[in-house]
């Protein structure tokens, strides 16, 4: 195949086309190396690939395809680009920051090893906010990766990178995680579908920790049923985390490609939750949101206006409990055993306090700083042991609005704006805070949800479309938002490749 | 102390005999292997890593608070507790400070005859840090104890005397070696205690001010240091000054407390809520099971030893004070006609032989059966006393049954008269100054003669019997 068709290739498209012989792991993943050479230094997505390291396991791959391992490797010899937070053997692992530069992993995460297990190429790491702090990918140790759709715009994060490496076609599908949004905001600003399931769905073992009690590991793609091949191996529970879950898994993909087939959403009760159709959220996001609200009723879907009433409460409560966890979560990044260390340091405390200086940046020391002080004798019960409560209640409007209103989704938006400018809230970080007003919830209610593409803006820009399942009810989620998707086209677009050519520094 | 009374708390932290880590699936007490070589992502903390929890540590916790009279929590969590120190990888220590798995209980103590109860506060899970070495010039540390399971027993200020507090000690490490807990090795760190302790005037109820000495791991050392803490407390009082909350330090050598730097214990742990673990759930189905498994405890063991078999409190004492030797006394005195004299040769033969060897009771030859049989032989009088003794070192060495050894070996006792009335007749012939020194009154001289009797029998003659005939034949 021409390289040009090769890098358009989805997850599916990718497997049809080694299937049917037309190419092969090697030729697909030399091609996105070709293309990663040509569009890192403009894009900044990914902090490592290894041409020889990726094209090795095509080449196995392709051998064991040969050998007619297909049937049992549903992701034989798809490459697949991986959050710089997720441990693979062998390759570096810095969860975007100095404090990790020169660190390779010993290990496979959970979700890299089931990957492995199914076939796929672990092509590169994407780039990403440090230890996941942040929206835009600004603050990794590595700069800034760029908008595919605006190299003048941030992607969006903390999983900008595999965000952007996904719509530039540097890879057909990524990995992302996603504590507070960081899967469906740079899903919503890159124009690409992105999955964060259930807390307890997927095995966060191997996932360097932001916040333990958030984080959650997801697939980003560019089409639902994509998203859903990558969900079907990630999930399921994992005796190394003893916080995943046992709930039947299932059959995503078969959910995902039913809702194309029937581009149909009759008898889908959607909610629309009165507080995320406010003032302040961008009008040109809100009126393609209500435009979505619109072709879903079209498609048969009832709509009722539900309310979460604590989602005013759920950006503090958030900034709260997951710097809390990220202080603990972050302590053992002290140079004592591994990554960075301060080597001139004459004492133990100097060691610990010039590592750290040196290693974090200012937004993960400003949450440590913040998580710290929230849990110091004397402010616990005023901060994190009311966030706790606060959190209660997050999760109980989610809980009243499924169970008690009868809703299969929630609708809304992602976030309240497109993609921002690079530099543009560096400066004000309770602005980028807010920025994540409509996602933080479903991490503290731990519910699933996804964003899939629903519209530009009048600049270009992609809008996400934000749909909520409850817990462990991602099968529906997937049919729902493949149903959506199969009837419009947003998800087809691509960057025009005149702005990937646009050089900005 | 006349006019002041101690109070003094224990925490004890005892490491849990179990084949894995507390939160990953490195062996367990492998500080004897090469540093660092019992490690994984888990117990190294590296990043990504998550803990899950050792259920077999927690049965073993439960346990003990079921052999405590604790109450245990049918839903307890873990906590970090958070400060940075070389020795715990992740900086933080994942223990249980809300919700621990038991609480209340504890255990009657006795010093001079005198019992007391001591309460148990609670019993909570934890996991144990690295082991550091301090070299001159740099430090060395060995994650191979980092995350062995622990739990940590917190008393109440029950205890008096110094006395009494090395009596908990003894009675808990005597409970829980017995129930299989832990090996409750003290030299290996198995056993590690911070010792609370305050005084206040006589005739008040008030507390005094507590001072905490940390990390003792000898009894005799927490002995000395508490009769030196109370000393020093009371000299203070005495003086006229204020005692200050704080920390020790007990420097054995020197043999006094110091106080250590505040830097070196004042730490805000910031606990909270453990969120890489779910709740422990425990049903009570479960905990039913685990009480079954506990196994009966020295100090009603001992009691039944006196009254079942008739020992006196000195035996049952020494026969229980460890479980595999009261299990093996057991079997064998259900195997006997005679508890007693089963008691004996398991405290004298028994005991020293193992002594002499380095051997443990399970590593004897000898059954309980071997040894109730041979009594046997000697009750019936088949075998004489110095021929039982052979017999044992036999079945000791090798093992085997008694009756073929006594048979093999030509060791039963010549009881027939004939015989025996021979030997006496040639003793009385070859001994002449004997006979006379018996007939002039002297006892002994019978002893000597009897012992010619068993020479010339080759050791086989019964010396009652040998006695009796020299007796009726030197009657005048």
């Amino acid at each position: 195949m021409r390289k040009d068709e090769l890098i358009e290739l989805g997850v599916g498209d990718a497997l049809d086309a080694m299937a049917a012989g037309r190419t092969s792991s090697e030729e697909l993943t030399a091609a996105l190396l070709e293309r990663m050479d040509a569009l890192q230094p403009r894009l900044n997505a990914l902090t490592w690939y290894d041409a020889e390291d990726a094209l090795a396991q095509a080449r196995a791959a392709d051998a064991e395809r040969a050998s007619g391992a297909a049937e049992t490797k549903p992701l034989l010899g798809v490459p697949i680009a991986i959050k710089d937070l997720l441990n693979v053997r062998g390759q570096p692992c810095t969860a975007g920051s100095n404090i990790l530069k020169g660190y390779t992993a010993p290990y496979d995460a959970t979700v890299i090893a089931r990957l492995r297990a199914a076939g796929a190429v672990m092509v590169s790491r994407a780039n990403t906010d440090e230890f996941a702090m942040g929206g835009s990918t600004e603050t990794s140790a590595y700069g800034p990766s760029k908008n595919p759709w605006d190299p003048t715009r941030v992607p969006g994060g903390s999983s900008g990178g595999s965000a952007a490496a996904v719509a530039a076609r540097l890879a057909p599908a990524a990995l992302g995680s996603d504590t507070g949004g960081s899967i469906r905001q740079p899903a919503s600003f890159c124009g690409i579908t992105g999955l964060k399931p259930t807390y307890g769905r997927v095995s966060r073992y191997g996932c360097t920790a932001f916040a333990s009690s958030l984080d959650q590991v997801g697939p980003m793609a560019r089409t639902v049923e994509d998203a859903a091949r990558v969900y079907a191996v990630i999930a399921g529970a994992d005796p190394h985390d003893a916080t995943t879950r046992a709930e039947p898994l299932g059959d995503p993909v078969g959910a995902a490609r039913g809702g194309a087939e029937s581009r149909s959403l009759k008898g889908v009760r959607i909610g629309l939750p009165r507080e995320y159709f406010s003032s302040g959220t961008d009008p040109e996001v809100e009126s393609l949101v209500r435009a979505a609200v619109e072709e879903c009723r079209r498609l048969g879907a009832e709509t009722v206006e539900v309310s979460l009433p604590h989602t005013q409460y759920g950006i503090a409560c958030y900034y709260i409990l997951a710097p809390a966890e990220a202080s603990a979560n972050l302590a053992r990044y002290e140079g004592v055993r591994y990554g960075a260390r301060a080597r001139d340091a004459e004492d133990l405390l100097a060691l610990y306090e010039q590592t750290r200086s040196r290693g974090f940046g200012a937004e993960v020391k400003r949450r440590v700083i913040l998580g710290t002080y929230v849990l110091g004798s004397g402010f616990y019960d005023a901060y994190y042991a009311r966030a706790q409560k606060v959190r209660t209640l997050v999760r109980r409007d989610f809980e009243a609005a499924f169970a008690g209103g009868g809703c299969d989704v929630l609708l809304g938006p992602v976030a309240p704006t497109p993609a921002f400018r690079l530099g543009e809230r560096t400066a004000d970080p309770l602005q980028m805070y807010l920025g994540d007003i409509f996602t933080v919830n479903v991490n503290l209610a731990g519910v699933c949800a996804m964003s899939v593409p629903c519209g530009f803006t009048a600049a270009g820009l992609p809008v996400g479309l934000h749909l909520v399942g409850p817990a462990f009810g991602e099968d529906r989620l997937l049919s729902v938002a493949a149903a959506y998707q199969a009837s419009t086209d947003w998800h087809l677009r691509r960057p025009p490749e005149a702005s990937l050519d646009r050089s900005i520094v | 102390m006349s006019e002041y009374i101690a109070s003094i708390g224990l925490e004890v932290h005892v490491q849990l005999k179990t084949r894995t880590k507390m939160f990953c699936s490195c062996p367990a007490h492998r500080e004897d292997d090469l540093p660092n070589t019992n490690v994984c992502p888990v117990c190294l903390g590296l990043p990504g890593a998550l803990p899950v929890p050792n259920r077999e540590a927690i049965r073993k916790t439960v346990k003990t608070g079921l052999m405590m009279g604790s109450t245990i929590s049918l839903r307890s969590r873990f906590d970090r507790k958070n400060y940075f120190y070389p020795d715990m990888p992740k900086n933080y220590q994942i223990t249980q400070q809300e919700r621990p798995l038991c609480i209340g209980g504890g255990l009657e103590i006795e010093v001079n005859g005198k019992k007391k109860f001591i309460r148990l506060n609670h019993i909570h899970q934890e996991e144990d840090a690295a082991k550091i070495t301090h070299l001159e010039h740099s430090s060395e540390i060995d994650y191979n104890r980092a995350s062995t399971p622990l739990m940590e027993m917190v008393t109440e200020p029950d205890m008096s005397t110094p006395d009494e507090a090395i009596a908990f000690l003894t009675a808990l490490r005597e409970m829980l070696v017995y129930a299989g807990i832990s090996e409750c090795d003290l030299e290996r760190g198995h056993m590690r205690c911070d010792v609370n302790s305050s005084i206040r005037p006589a005739g008040t109820d008030r507390l005094g001010v507590k001072c905490e000495i940390k990390n003792m791991n000898t009894f005799r050392g927490i002995h000395r240091a508490l009769e030196y803490e109370l000393r020093r407390q009371q000299s203070v009082l005495e003086s006229g000054g204020t005692l200050r909350q704080e920390t020790r330090r007990w420097d054995d050598e020197a043999g006094a407390t110091f106080p250590m730097r505040s830097k070196e214990y004042a730490h805000d742990y910031r606990y909270f809520n453990e969120p890489d673990l779910p709740p422990v759930v425990l049903d009570q189905a479960t905990i039913d099971q685990w009480r079954t498994e506990i196994p009966e405890l020295p100090r009603a063991r001992r009691a039944r030893f006196v009254s079942d078999y008739g020992l006196p409190e000195y035996d049952a004492g020494v026969l229980t004070a460890d479980r595999a030797i009261a299990d093996w006394y057991e079997a064998a005195a259900r195997a006997s006609k005679n508890p007693k004299a089963v008691s004996n040769w398991v405290m004298g033969e028994l005991l020293r032989a193992l002594g002499e060897k380095g051997l443990t009771i399970t590593d004897a030859k000898i059954t309980p059966g071997a040894l109730a049989s041979l009594l046997d032989l000697l009750d019936k009088k088949t075998i004489n006393g110095p021929a039982a003794k052979e017999v044992f070192q036999i079945l000791f060495d090798q093992g085997g049954d008694p009756a073929e050894i006594v048979k093999a070996k030509g060791l039963a006792q010549v009881s027939d008269t004939g015989a025996m009335e021979t030997f006496a007749e040639q003793a009385i012939a070859a001994n002449p100054k004997s006979v006379d020194d018996y007939r002039s009154g002297k006892q002994a001289a019978l002893m000597y003669l009897v012992g010619q009797v068993m020479k010339l029998s080759r050791g086989k003659a019964n010396p009652q019997l040998a006695a009796e005939i020299l007796r009726a034949k030197l009657a005048p």
